[in-house]
């Protein structure tokens, strides 16, 4: 073994990893590149601004080329399918908007990559996220980046503690120009790559097309119920609607503008209606993870701010911690669009809580009596 | 080759260059005629074309008519499959995938446990085949090393009107290869002896339809101006393939150490053709618990170089087909590598392999 430390960086293809790997190989480290293969490319559509492409494997072993590391292609295809796409097909399909990049970290970058870089004899793994790793008095501790428009911290609260204790994010500190300013000041062909923007198997945004390749079955058409319990109109699948959508929903003619305020797969309806019945002030979250001090939120109330989407501005709340990995969040204020399926993420100034996800019932409480039936049979 | 930092294992993808190889390349490479031309500059490189082929004929057993030259292997496999006319195909499932490639509709026959063709399978699908068929069975197997058995394909051809194709690829310069054992058409590649990349050539008694159509060269049936030097390069490494054989028990009792060094670090490994005649330089087993990924990668971490399955354009390892054939489970086939010695392998090599392998194996029986 040599005496250098040896990280592993998970190298996308794209600028930030691809400067990750340089900076650590300037910094001296062993530094060894993998890539994951995480789906069929020939099957998706031919796209090159999505993160796990064949250009942007060609384009990470370049890097890695350049910079004169070893690098190697690991095959994830088998897991990321079952752990990160059936399920993003699986949380449409039960009205939920699901967040498949953090299924993605949890499961094959720092689950299988994580393992694949001990396997091979790694200090640590380091990713390209804007986010920071600062080790504290009890371990290391997960905070935004410096760069409020770039941070990531939203898609790593799944990370743990043990997995944290392993990784680095050595972009953290770091702006996105002054990142691209390195990957010019390295000679890396990427370094004026454009970012990636979508969810990296979901070409052009046209998630249902996707969802319809995995589960054929999935579409149901139904109706489109206004809250006051008029049917305004019919639609050809639930998987097309998000909680909190305007755009696009299909129906006319009404004084208000209308809003997707729940979604009920069992009964192949979708609930609309004008935007005060969005608002909600409180909600269940599950699968909660947590890197704040204890074992977890208190029984009593954890006063924090939550993130409720990526790119929203963290907000007071209180975090009520149950049994099972479960917790109920009340919000100082009332918000629109608590969309089941997406990230509630709690925050301690700039240090990351953690967070869980939002659960499907929220705000049946404020439909009507003949509408909730329905939809609390749905929420099981 | 047992230098400070690094031993490579991975023969079978592609040898060094040979020494009389290089320096045969080197002094051609003054020679710039287009062998097609009438003068004195073409006739120059002409005969160094020439004088390749005849080197070739002389250690397979092939006149020079029947030497086609071509860019390697897999344009040789698929020259063979689709220049001839023949009414049907069948292929060993454990062919290489250029072979598989270039026959999409053929029968294609299992191989037992050991990697050996099946030949009821084989005599039952002759029966059924449109005649006449042609029979592709490689000579020895690239992932394993495992010799077919020729004869009885040859024989069994023949009693059902077929031709046979063999794909020496990987048997050249390993053990015996003769063309006039029953084949009608072979195979060969020059890197896997010791020449360069980017040439091989076919030999075919008949008639064949060029696949790359153009300029008359190679009797016309493989248009394009020669690779003068890869030929060149070719010919000299096959005048040592009488070396290279003669060199075969040294490096077969480096493999059997290794081997017998990988079973006491994992009894639980398991070797694949082990009981069957094979290649003296190749060894092909699974560990089961770690991947072929993982392995390959700590292996060259440590400056060995070896390999597993067959890595697709990406560099993704795919479970290799062979292994499938031969009825391994997908899972057990994504544990395997392959190993495979030559004649720069010294002991110092499979003692590197050793040592970097043996962490893997104590790993995963803990």
């Amino acid at each position: 073994m040599s005496a250098k430390r040896r990280i592993v960086v998970a190298m996308s293809g794209g600028v930030d990893s691809s400067v990750t790997a340089a900076l650590l190989h300037s910094q001296g480290y062993d530094v060894v590149g993998l890539t994951m293969q995480l789906y069929d490319h020939g099957a998706a559509t031919a796209k090159s601004k999505t993160c796990c492409a064949g250009q942007d494997i060609y384009d990470a072993r370049r890097v890695a080329d350049r910079i004169g590391i070893p690098h190697y292609v690991v095959d994830y295809e088998t897991n990321f399918k079952s752990e990160v796409m059936d399920r993003f097909a699986e949380s449409y399909i039960r009205g939920e908007t699901p967040v498949p990049c953090v299924l993605c970290n949890q499961t094959v970058k720092f689950r299988d990559l994580l393992k694949a870089a001990k396997d091979l004899g790694a200090d640590a793994l380091a990713t390209g996220h804007y986010v920071q790793r600062i080790e504290g008095a009890r371990g290391a501790e997960l905070h935004r980046a410096v760069d409020p428009d770039r941070d990531q911290s939203y898609f790593l609260f799944a990370t743990t503690q043990a997995q944290l204790d392993f990784v680095r994010f050595p972009l953290g500190g770091l702006t996105k120009p002054e990142a691209r300013a390195l990957g010019v000041t390295f000679g890396l062909h990427v370094a004026e790559k454009p970012d990636s923007q979508d969810i990296c198997f979901v070409p052009n945004g046209r998630y249902a097309d996707v969802i319809q390749k995995l589960r054929p079955d999935a579409a149901h058409p139904g109706d489109i119920v206004h809250v006051d319990g008029r049917v305004l109109g019919r639609h050809t699948g639930v998987i097309n609607f998000t909680v909190g959508q305007r755009r696009g929903i299909g129906v006319g003619g009404e004084a208000e503008p209308l809003y997707v305020v729940h979604v009920d797969p069992e009964n192949a309806r979708v609930i609309v209606g004008p935007k005060e019945t969005l608002l909600r002030n409180a909600f269940e979250i599950h699968g909660v993870n947590w890197l704040g001090a204890g074992q977890g939120p208190s029984e009593g109330g954890t006063p924090l701010h939550v993130k409720l989407r990526n790119t929203q501005p963290p907000m007071a709340a209180t975090v009520f911690g149950e049994a099972g990995g479960k917790a109920r969040v009340v919000l100082a204020e009332a918000e629109a669009a608590v969309t089941p399926g997406q990230a509630c993420v709690f925050y301690d100034g700039e240090r990351v809580f953690g967070g869980g996800w939002i659960a499907r019932d929220v705000g049946i409480a404020h439909l009507p009596h003949n509408l909730r039936r329905g939809a609390a049979a749905a929420a099981v | 080759m047992a230098d400070a930092a690094h031993s490579y294992l991975d023969y079978n993808a592609t040898a060094p260059l040979l020494p009389q190889a290089e320096a045969a390349v080197r002094e051609s490479l003054g020679v710039f005629g287009n062998p097609s031309s009438v003068h004195g500059a073409g006739r120059r490189a002409r005969a160094l074309v020439e004088d390749a082929r005849e080197q070739i004929a002389a250690h397979t057993g092939a006149s020079t008519a029947e030497i086609v030259f071509t860019s390697g292997g897999t344009e040789a496999n698929a020259l063979a499959l689709k220049g001839g006319h023949y009414a049907a195909m069948i292929v060993a499932g454990i062919e290489h995938a250029s072979v598989l490639a270039a026959a999409p509709g053929a029968a294609v026959v299992g191989a037992n446990a050991q990697g050996i063709v099946d030949l009821d399978a084989l005599e039952d699908a002759l029966k059924s085949a449109p005649r006449p068929a042609l029979v592709a069975v490689m000579l020895a197997n690239n992932e394993t090393g495992v010799l077919q058995p020729l004869d009885a394909v040859i024989a069994l051809a023949k009693t059902y009107g077929a031709f046979v194709h063999c794909d020496a690829v990987q048997a050249l310069g390993k053990v015996p290869v003769d063309f006039t054992s029953g084949v009608d058409s072979m195979s060969l590649s020059a890197h896997k002896i010791g020449g360069l990349k980017g040439v091989g050539a076919l030999i075919y008694r008949g008639d064949l339809d060029a696949q790359i159509a153009g300029g008359g060269q190679e009797r016309r049936r493989r248009a394009g101006t020669e690779n003068v030097a890869g030929i060149v390069g070719f010919g000299a490494a096959a005048r040592e393939v009488p070396r290279l054989l003669a060199d075969m028990p040294r490096i077969r009792a480096l493999r059997d150490s290794l081997e017998s060094k990988v079973r006491a670090a994992a009894p639980q490994a398991r070797i694949y053709g082990e009981g069957t005649p094979r290649l003296a330089n190749t060894s092909c087993f699974s560990l089961a618990n770690v991947s072929s990924e993982t392995q390959v990668m700590r292996l060259d971490l440590a400056g060995v170089s070896i390999s597993a399955g067959s890595a697709c354009s990406s560099g993704k390892i795919a479970p290799s087909h062979v292994l499938l054939a031969m009825g391994v489970n997908p899972a057990e086939a994504k544990t395997a590598v392959r190993v495979s010695l030559g004649w720069t392998t010294r002991e110092a090599d499979v003692a590197r392999f050793i040592d970097a392998w043996q962490p893997l194996a104590l790993n995963a029986a803990a």
